[in-house]
């Protein structure tokens, strides 16, 4: 982003979560000491959750952008599961759970009942994974996109259904092992051209703003939930959040697979408004799809005797469409700023 | 009983009573490592540590941490050799930071606001020292800041040594020199010059002190035998680089012959150079990649018109005429002759060969063990054979840099401390080193190293100006800020940021961080993301 071109922090960078040096004006949410914690400690996602992480930082910005004027509603999914076991819930904020397939229509109603009792101070968010955002609520994302109903939506993408036991969703990606899409066969795992990409289908819509983030770059996350919440009508924040559990990588590892998908260009992280691309967030250091690859067992397959070279290179072409289309690199080199 | 909504039985309740830290089977802990620019130097300095406030701009605060192990940060920043910059973990990122430039930087800073250090509490003790060279200058600071009352002697006319009658003043400015020594003697510190210490044993059995802290370097020039007649002029480097210092600079004439490879032979063709001669040419044995003079040293030579024929020795002298046999070098790097002969013309040849300590003068001293060539022999304590005298610096077995004697007075200090007290120091056992593969560098940003200004090349003929300038406050601060901090929290927030449990408690500004282990799973992100390499996982005990 343009913030972290500005400031010359050559010690600490703009690239960690806080830092001694910076003015309070250039410090992030999840560097201070009163941030909210939204969701609290005590919650029983795996060890090593992108998603919890990617919660934490997406709900805590917008607490603060909100001056804690929030409410939020909650899609079935992880992120439900883990956090409110009846009787117990790790939300610091008023939450909301109703269906799997229902949180956009459920936050239209939140939202239309604090238009119609003049509390208009208090802001909505509605959140799910992927399965209650791409797949089962995708009808009534819609239909609150189409309405522009003042909802900021943001979907924690983990690339499947992982606490029913890790099967198969609209934001699988192609060649992933899950158990519907088991490592055997010609072509294992997920098949190509399956899917669908909903930032892309939001922006369609034509609302307000699309955002993509990755927990792997919490300030670009803060300042895309902030932009967000400054906003009125339907707002969509689509996070990338590795799943430990799912993809089969090393729990110590999430922030960096994240960053991988990243620099290699499998996840670009972008903005739109009114249903044109505005903003992209550059590759720092650009790198072969094989290096984020090669982390996770749910792609383990490929690497096996025979190595899938084609495999790969189809998911490098993905990668590099995206590099092209989205324009994610400065120049053709590996050391950007 | 309250009312509660349609089939609630239960209270709402907060996870906080879920304590998950019980999932765990390892635990992250925070470390201090050991960077590598603190175990490279020879002062043992703690460079991390000052640099840290360097970085926040407190360059008080990171001045008095520097002090506390070297006394002599403006003329280290110029003359050291910097072994902490050969070690740096940023070399393997980009460019080591340039270390010596910020501690030059806050060693300038000091002499010019007039910073000062306090000596410690008066002990009663008194300890002499001979030589007021690095060693013997730095022991007397360290002494004086334990309370001891110190008395130097020096056999010459003013303070330093080498620093004063070794290095040329292009390299280290006399003003600086003098600064950093007048510090020392603000401390309480006497230095009486012009002393020469003939006999020790009986300065030792008049009991005027309690303990001897030896320090009078290596003076003695190494010669070579040349055959030859009416030879023309020949003079030691040591002695030519100490005529300097004198009124009248030493007469050399046009062409100026300079004979060996090390640090003082590049020293003394500059110096020649400077001094008005047309050729300044060293003639070395080995070729350049066997030279033991630094490399920069070696194209700043070059750069001031110095000439280098490498692969040669001097056979013969005839008047100003030398006759030189071309070497080459054999399969372990040994120069061997090969029979071939030139002749190069000369008005002075300089020997830069080497120096011996001179310690005939202690060979009376019962108890003390004395090398061929003058070095002394000394315990882990730095104290000879003989109780209560010590000895360090280039008379003792050694690198023989500044820097090596100034750690040198350091360590004789702290023993001499505790010998003067009745107990022994004991060193803490250094914290294991934080190498690179410890650090996630992704979290630093690019950034080149900062450029200190040269002096241009034609002043650099001519005039004994100094050649490297200092940095600027904000070149200074960008460089200072570049440090890693390898191994040493610098409260990036990383920790706090990234933990999906919210397990680390930010205990708030300098105070660092803690973990919650009630919540803490031991999934291991904090210390994977960790910058510096400040979190490790351990074992958890169950």
């Amino acid at each position: 982003m343009n913030r972290q071109q500005r400031i010359k922090f050559y010690q600490t960078g703009t690239f960690t979560v806080g830092n001694r040096l910076l003015g309070d004006e250039d410090r992030t949410v999840q560097s201070r000491m009163e941030r909210t914690n939204s969701l609290n400690s005590g919650h029983r996602a795996c060890q090593g959750c992108g998603e919890a992480l990617g919660a934490r930082y997406a709900v805590d910005a917008a607490m603060r952008a909100a001056q804690n004027r929030l409410i939020a509603v909650n899609a079935t999914g992880c992120l439900e599961v883990f956090s409110t076991p009846y009787p117990e819930s790790s939300w610091r904020i008023p939450w909301l759970h109703s269906l799997f397939g229902n949180a956009p229509a459920v936050a239209t109603g939140v939202a239309a009942a604090f238009r119609a009792k003049g509390r208009t101070e208090m802001k909505v968010i509605a959140q799910g994974g992927d399965g209650g955002t791409v797949d089962i609520g995708f009808g009534c994302l819609s239909g609150m996109f189409e309405r522009n109903d003042d909802v900021l939506y943001i979907c924690y993408d983990n690339e499947g259904y992982m606490n029913t036991g890790v099967q198969r969703s609209g934001s699988t990606p192609p060649a992933a092992r899950t158990m519907t899409t088991p490592a055997v066969g010609e072509h294992p795992g997920q098949p190509f051209g399956a899917g669908k990409n909903v930032p892309r289908i939001a922006m369609a819509h034509g609302i307000p703003y699309v955002a993509t983030a990755s927990v792997s770059n919490l300030r670009d996350l803060e300042a895309k939930v902030t932009k967000a919440m400054g906003l009125s009508g339907s707002r969509y924040i689509h996070i990338h959040v590795p799943c430990p559990l799912g993809w089969v990588h090393d729990p110590a590892l999430t922030i960096k697979v994240a960053r991988l998908a990243v620099e290699s260009g499998l996840f670009p992280l972008i903005e739109a408004e009114y249903g044109r691309i505005t903003g992209r967030t550059m590759i720092r250091r650009k790198i072969p799809v094989e290096r984020y690859l090669e982390l996770q067992g749910r792609f383990k397959h490929l690497f096996l005797d025979p190595r899938h070279r084609e495999t790969i290179a189809a998911i490098q072409a993905i990668a590099d469409a995206h590099l092209t289309e989205y324009g994610l690199l400065e120049k053709e080199n590996s050391r950007g700023t | 009983m309250e009312r509660k909504p349609f089939a609630i039985s239960l209270d709402p309740n907060s996870s906080l009573a879920n304590h998950t830290g019980s999932w765990r089977t390892v635990r992250p802990i925070y470390v201090d490592r050991l960077p590598p620019c603190n175990h490279a130097c020879p002062a043992g300095e703690n460079i991390q540590s000052w640099l840290y406030y360097a970085e926040e701009g407190k360059y008080k605060e990171a001045w008095d941490v520097l002090m506390r192990d070297n006394p002599f940060p403006a003329l280290h920043g110029r003359v050291c050799y910097h072994p902490c910059e050969t070690a740096c973990n940023r070399a393997q990122l980009d460019e080591a930071v340039g270390i010596h430039a910020v501690e030059r930087f806050l060693g300038d800073r000091a002499i010019q606001e007039g910073w000062q250090v306090m000596p410690g509490t008066a002990t009663g003790k008194t300890v002499l020292i001979i030589g007021a060279g690095p060693s013997g200058l730095s022991a007397a600071f360290h002494l004086a800041r334990f309370g001891h009352a110190v008395t130097i002697y020096d056999a010459g006319p003013k303070a330093g040594g080498m620093m004063r009658f070794g290095i040329p003043k292009y390299r280290l400015p006399r003003d600086i020199l003098d600064a950093e020594i007048a510090r020392i003697e603000a401390m309480g510190v006497t230095i009486r010059l012009n002393h020469k210490v003939e006999d020790l044993e009986a300065v030792l059995k008049a009991g005027n002190f309690d303990a001897v802290f030896l320090a009078i370097g290596a003076h003695l020039a190494k010669r070579t035998e040349i055959p030859g007649r009416d030879a023309g002029k020949i003079m030691d480097a040591a002695g030519f680089l100490k005529s300097l210092e004198g009124k009248t600079p030493p007469k050399i004439g046009r062409r100026v012959v300079v004979y060996g490879g090390g640090n003082t032979a590049i020293d003394a063709a500059r110096t020649a150079k400077r001094l008005g001669a047309e050729e300044a040419v060293i003639v070395y044995r080995r070729d350049r990649a066997h030279m033991p003079a630094h490399d920069f040293e070696i194209r700043e030579a070059l750069e001031e018109g110095v000439v280098i024929h490498w692969l040669r020795t001097i056979k013969r002298a005839e008047e100003s005429k030398y006759t030189v046999e071309v070497m080459e070098l054999d399969e372990t790097g040994r120069p061997r002759p090969t029979g071939l002969f030139e002749e190069i013309d000369a008005d002075t040849l300089i020997l830069a060969l080497g120096q011996n300590a001179d310690t005939a003068f202690l060979r009376n001293v019962p108890g003390l063990k004395i090398a061929e060539d003058g070095v002394i022999d000394v315990d882990e304590t730095m104290m000879t054979g003989r109780p209560g005298l010590f000895a360090g610096g280039d008379m003792v077995p050694s690198e023989r840099t500044v820097t090596t004697a100034t750690g040198h007075g350091k360590k004789a200090a702290r023993h001499i401390d505790a010998y003067l007290r009745g107990t022994r120091y004991v060193k803490t056992a250094p914290h294991p080193i934080a190498t690179f593969d410890k650090l996630n560098t992704w979290y630093y940003t690019d950034a080149e190293r900062s450029k200190q200004p040269i002096l241009e090349a034609a002043r650099r003929r001519s005039t004994f100006d100094e050649v490297a300038g200092g940095l600027d406050p904000s070149t200074a601060l960008l460089e200072a800020r570049r440090c890693l901090s390898c191994g040493n929290c610098f409260e990036c927030d990383n920790c706090y940021g990234v933990c999906p449990d919210n397990a680390v408690i930010k205990l708030g500004p300098g105070k660092r961080f803690a973990f919650n282990y009630d919540y803490c799973k031991g999934c291991g992100i904090c210390v994977q993301e960790c910058p510096c390499g400040a979190i490790e996982m351990v074992k958890e005990t169950i």
